[in-house]
């Protein structure tokens, strides 16, 4: 599996697993799955599987670290030993620590921190499974688990990369993509407000490759965003189903 | 058109409710002249205010709110007390004896200890400071029997229906006396378990149904159909 394969994209221009260069892994979200947290979602994005869990407003400990003007966002993005072919150590490492403060800063600015000041909001995210664009996924359902949580926020925020493989810009790089291809851009979007919350770029691309790449991942970010507010909704939707149903009975 | 949704609609954080000459209620915010929501909820027009009501939040206090909180430490002059919101209260030793305390002769642990549930009022509370009980007051004190069931404390003006249409037919219902601390904390106390759990069951269902509508009228079928069934065990 590990082995490089010798085309990326075929002669029709279909990728490793089928797909056309601007098409989306298959996204599946749902929201509440873990009942100890105030707010948790669960995201499946091709063959990414990532759970995330929000905690608080709650006190701060320890209580040095208490903002008197807002509210701490803190942020854990942590793989499980099991997500990758290899093991991967338990301990958090160089890379899981750097993606948990770009991923809180990506949350940050929708949510209304200086509403509770002096509180903190713990933000935990475990990537079960790894497919690549996981700081991406775990952003889409980071954003779920905190409006799951009751807090107030701006906007959702929704996450998606693109990136250069073989000389094509494509939508949503999975793993081989991502570590044989020569650029990968992830972009994260508060699509109700039309801003940008992250925008990273790994690799070279030109001027114009860069725009083409960002575009196409703000056009990824909406459609998963549709599929980010339908999943909310069904959350309260089922409970009036039900009833409804039950009515008509 | 400055309005872009239908009352009672389900809405998420961001979506936007309107525009122009209404004012942004509850759980909205305003961001170039437009209102968007903050929580997920149920939007609803009150004249020219839009309000989100909240599926789901946590009890900020408010001074003059009744809450039911657990004493969670004992200190050096009162308690700290878990109020179930992102703040804890301070409950004053005086203020429970009513009389200046002495620190030599009066033992806390003895007038309330770690574990111990209390009804009281938000006495104080600012953005600066963490908010100060009281229980100085009639009805207000230490709890002795009951049951305790807790809910997102948005839904308590729901428990609380039109009017007070749905807790006073709780209460007449099963015969409990039902005290709804604003913290999403309910205090039941009945004449026998079977009672207390039947208004606990009632609650939980408000609960997880409260964006219906035709709620008190389901409540009242529930209550009824359950009291039957136990008739019959009886018999």
């Amino acid at each position: 599996m590990n082995d490089k394969p010798e085309k990326l994209i075929d002669k029709k221009g279909l990728r490793l697993d089928g797909r056309k260069s601007d098409e989306l892994r298959p996204v599946k979200l749902e929201v509440g799955v873990i009942s100890n947290a105030d707010g948790s979602a669960y995201i499946e994005q091709g063959k990414n599987k990532i759970l995330a869990a929000v905690y608080g407003p709650r006190e701060v400990h320890p209580k040095h670290l208490a903002l008197q003007d807002r509210t701490v966002l803190k942020c854990r993005y942590h793989m499980a030993p099991f997500s990758v072919q290899e093991r991967k150590s338990p301990a958090p490492s160089r890379r899981e620590i750097e993606l948990s403060k770009v991923i809180r800063e990506s949350l940050e600015p929708a949510v209304f921190t200086e509403y509770y000041p002096r509180t903190m909001v713990d933000v935990f995210i475990e990537v079960l499974q790894a497919d690549g664009g996981t700081r991406c996924a775990s952003i889409t359902a980071a954003a779920l688990a905190l409006a799951d949580s009751g807090i107030p926020m701006r906007d959702l925020v929704v996450a998606c990369a693109a990136g250069k493989v073989e000389n094509t810009i494509v939508l949503d790089l999975m793993d081989t993509e991502d570590k044989v291809g020569s650029a990968d851009v992830p972009v994260a979007l508060m699509p109700n407000l039309n801003a940008v919350t992250l925008l990273q770029m790994d690799g070279i691309l030109s001027r114009e490759e860069f725009e083409t790449a960002v575009n196409m991942a703000l056009e990824g970010c909406k459609k998963i965003y549709a599929i980010q507010k339908e999943a909310l909704k069904t959350k309260y939707m089922n409970i009036s189903e039900e009833i409804k149903e039950e009515a008509e009975e | 058109m400055p309005v872009f949704l239908e009352a009672r609609q389900l809405v998420t954080p961001g979506d936007l409710i309107a525009e122009g000459e209404y004012s942004a209620g509850e759980n909205t915010f305003i961001e170039n002249g437009k209102i968007y929501a903050a929580r997920v909820g149920i939007v609803e027009y009150e004249a020219k205010r839009v309000n989100v009501v909240a599926l789901k939040a946590f009890y900020v206090p408010r001074v003059g709110d009744i809450v039911i909180g657990t004493i969670t430490e004992v200190g050096f002059n009162g308690w700290t007390v878990d109020i179930n919101s992102p703040y804890v209260a301070l409950l004053r030793a005086s203020d429970v004896l009513s009389r200046p305390f002495k620190p030599q002769k009066d033992d806390l642990p003895q007038v309330l200890d770690a574990g111990d549930l209390v009804v009281a009022k938000i006495f104080s509370y600012d953005r600066t400071h963490d908010p100060q009980l009281t229980v100085a007051e009639p009805g207000l004190g230490k709890i002795t029997r009951g049951q305790i069931v807790k809910i997102t404390p948005t839904k308590i003006p729901r428990v609380i229906g039109r009017k007070g249409s749905m807790i006073s037919m709780i209460k007449q219902e099963t015969g409990c006396n039902i005290i709804l601390g604003l913290n999403g904390v309910v205090l039941i106390t009945g004449k026998t378990l079977e009672d207390e759990q039947l208004a606990m069951r009632a609650i939980l269902k408000i609960e997880q149904e409260s964006h219906t509508s035709g709620l008190t009228d389901r409540i009242t079928q529930m209550l009824r159909e359950e009291k039957t069934k136990r008739e019959e065990n009886k018999e």
